[in-house]
């Protein structure tokens, strides 16, 4: 409390910033922060109507022969489950955190292109718009999330529904170009005197990846869209076989975009327990560079594993095994940044906040998720578990476990920072230990089921197979109380918004550049920079280690003229 | 404080370009991947050295825009309006010899939809006619400013940038007209 008191001319909570009083203010805004704050509730709006697609989902398999839903209907809904959480929730929260922080932690005033940044968001919201529209346009798209050929051919998805997943994609994904091209030219050129690349908070760096994976990728994404879209409207034939086309061209554009989004997503999830896990261990990041290294050798490796995705479509063993190969390599990177965190942890004070929990738990979960994705590098598991519940499992220990608890410990971390207010500790606990629980319920068993044969995407099952029955009943029991707990976080949010403790500047003890703002920042963000020496600028404010900074290795003084 | 290197809008546009250069490379990937079944039929139908001429127009007016560029550094107004409206005029032609490829070949009967030559065919080199048309467009925006805008206009890093982009599409022809025309001579 004591620290708000230091705070003048700029209110406390976000409510009563007078700039961002209004509706007006947020539609025309190209305010950063503004803009952030709308990409980042509209993935929170998404993320609930995707978490009741997912209910029903498991709702309708928790007893075999369940016939609440019609087989088109579940198809219909996993399909908008599936893409729902990649384009409208991963994406928007990914960008809302990217654009919000960025200027932020580099010290600019904005983004490089403020416009482009509000077009960005607008882009997406329409396209995501678009998508939902097509429950009343004659049915939601059907076809999985990745909208395989033939399936989707207008032979046989004649419907409008592939139609509007296609043209809501090439429109989100519009968007998401233009916010990558923003954010490659924020970080690049707008950073504060004294902030070298080097020394960038490691969450922005790991942006700069996104960004440049998103830049390169998404546009794989459109042209395939484009080519399915010609193949349905203008009868061509890319992808129809009979007429000489090749389906599998699809799937290797799909995924060529497809698993380069796998780490456009789970990059900004590193980049966030990057930041919280050292300011909760109280110590310096363990090998930075070897995270910052890693995050490149990721960038690049990702373009050359898609194949795993496609390893049972009858390719040359030469193909598979070099595929396979990187699939393995790109585990290692990823592993380093799992040993740097736990390096970071150990011998450290640490703080065991909400946040805090939430990056500890996403370690652990995000290490089952790998190697349960390692296991798709092994072509003869691959070849057993591929298209089964052993992938679903994966992929949401991954996206769940992985980016979604980071995501979560990066909104408890920098709740305060956005709205001024602390976020209720006593409901972040319960919040935390239930979704652990519900989470894991929720999917762990999935691996089982996925062992025992369950293929994915299928409406029901028969009576009598060995375990489905039991397995899919625990699932669906524990998937209500994960949706539990994010009624108890989406309680906490709002609440807290009107009645949270003041935070204050920063009141982690935080030593990146964006706590040195108000809480909300002031619209101009800073009044004026902390001179960056080193990576925690903040923290050589208040320890007083003058030219040569706290992390040796990293800086030399006077090198770089302010 | 003004930044020293690059300009923010001139990176913003290599960025764009690198982004449109995956785009481009894909379709041209689908194309090179029927080529086997479309080979023969890109050597009867099409004529290399009509395109070929139209061409020239095109990867000309990459010299004239850096004329024009080179002009507008030296405050030598009249001639890079001169340079840039040459630019307009051989993007117009390119477009224009594209046009007349188009109506000959649909009046043949090749279409879009016929075969996988008339798919890969049209969607790569109709993309790549969109991004001439789409250049066009901005090249006429900068030559509308200067004739008619403030007196700092066209600004020095949007002509810039325009230019980059001119360039790229040019580029991305070399690449289209070597594969898809000059493939035969290979063979």
């Amino acid at each position: 409390m004591t620290d708000s008191l230091h705070h003048h001319k700029v209110s406390n909570w976000l409510a009563e910033v007078p700039e961002y009083q209004g509706l007006w203010s947020w539609i025309t805004s190209i305010d950063h922060k503004q803009i952030g704050i709308m990409y980042i509730l509209s993935g929170i709006f998404f993320f609930v109507i995707a978490v009741g697609l997912g209910l029903t989902m498991k709702l309708q398999l928790c007893v075999p022969m369940n016939h609440m839903l019609t087989q088109s209907t579940y198809n219909q809904i996993f399909t908008m489950h599936g893409t729902t959480m990649v384009f409208l929730v991963g994406m928007p929260l990914i960008f809302g955190t990217g654009v919000y922080l960025t200027p932020l932690m580099i010290g600019a005033r904005d983004m490089a292109f403020p416009r482009l940044n509000a077009f960005g968001f607008w882009v997406f919201l329409f396209g995501a718009i678009f998508l939902y529209f097509s429950f009343l346009g004659g049915g939601a798209p059907s076809g999985g999330w990745f909208s395989y050929v033939p399936l989707t051919s207008k032979a046989y998805s004649s419907g409008t529904g592939i139609d509007y997943w296609a043209l809501s994609l090439f429109v989100t994904g519009i968007g998401s170009v233009a916010t990558g091209v923003n954010l490659i030219v924020t970080i690049l050129g707008l950073r504060a005197p004294g902030m070298t690349l080097q020394r960038v908070p490691l969450f922005v760096w790991m942006m700069l990846f996104t960004a440049i994976l998103t830049v390169l990728a998404l546009p794989a994404l459109n042209a395939v869209i484009v080519m399915l879209e010609f193949d349905r409207f203008m009868s061509t034939h890319f992808f129809e076989t009979a007429s000489g086309g090749s389906a599998l061209l699809y799937q290797n554009y799909f995924w060529f975009f497809g698993h380069s989004e796998v780490y456009i997503l789970i990059l900004p999830a590193f980049g966030w327990v990057t930041e919280t896990i050292p300011v909760f261990s109280r110590k310096a990041l363990y090998g930075a560079g070897f995270v910052s290294a890693s995050t490149v050798a990721i960038g690049f490796l990702s373009f050359g594993v898609w194949i795993h995705h496609m390893f049972t479509t009858g390719l040359s063993f030469a193909v598979l095994y070099i595929f396979s190969l990187s699939s393995l390599i790109i585990a290692v990177p990823t592993g380093i940044k799992v040993w740097t965190w736990i390096a970071t942890m150990w011998g450290g004070t640490i703080k065991l906040t909400t946040s805090m929990l939430y990056s500890i738990a996403f370690i652990i979960q995000f290490t089952i998720g790998g190697l349960g994705g390692i296991t798709f590098a092994v072509i003869p598991l691959d070849w057993q578990l591929t298209d089964s519940y052993f992938v679903v499992a994966h992929l949401h220990y991954v996206l769940v476990g992985g980016f979604l608890f980071a995501f979560i410990s990066g909104v408890y971390y920098w709740y305060p920072k956005v709205t001024g207010r602390m976020l209720s500790e006593t409901l972040g606990k319960i919040h935390f230990w239930i979704m652990v629980v519900g989470f894991n319920g929720t999917f762990f068993v999935m691996h089982f089921l996925g062992l025992y044969g369950m293929p994915r995407r299928v409406w029901t099952y028969p009576h009598g197979m060995p375990v489905l029955a039991s397995l899919n009943m625990i699932s669906c029991i524990f998937a209500f109380v994960l949706a539990a707990s994010i009624l108890i976080f989406a309680f906490n949010l709002v609440y807290s918004f009107l009645k949270g403790k003041i935070a204050g500047d920063n009141p982690w003890e935080a030593w990146t550049l964006e706590w040195a703002t108000t809480s909300p920042p002031h619209p101009e963000n800073f009044e004026r920079l902390p001179p960056v020496h080193s990576r925690r600028p903040l923290w050589d404010l208040t320890h007083d280690v003058g030219e040569n900074g706290s992390e040796s290795g990293d800086m030399k003084a006077g090198e770089q003229k302010a | 404080m003004k930044k020293k290197g690059m300009d923010n809008v001139i990176m913003g546009m290599l960025v764009f370009v690198a982004s449109e250069s995956i785009f481009f490379l894909l379709l041209v990937l689908a194309y090179v991947n029927f080529h086997k079944v479309t080979g023969a039929q890109a050597a009867t139908l099409l004529e290399p050295v009509k395109t070929g001429i139209f061409s020239i127009a095109l990867f000309a007016s990459s010299f004239t825009i850096w004329l024009a560029e080179k002009a507008h550094e030296k405050q030598a107004i009249a001639q890079f309006k001169m340079w840039l409206f040459s630019t307009i005029a051989l993007g117009t032609i390119f477009i224009a010899g594209q046009a007349e490829e188009y109506y000959r070949l649909i009046m043949d009967k090749i279409t879009i939809d016929r075969d996988l030559f008339g798919t890969t065919f049209f969607t790569l080199t109709g993309f790549h006619g969109l991004h001439v048309i789409i250049g066009l467009l901005m090249l006429t925006l900068i030559l509308g400013l200067s004739l008619w805008g403030r007196k700092h206009e066209p600004s020095e890093v949007g002509l810039q940038s325009v230019a980059i982009y001119w360039h790229f599409v040019d580029a991305v022809w070399v690449v289209v007209f070597s594969v898809v025309y000059l493939w035969r001579y290979v063979a």
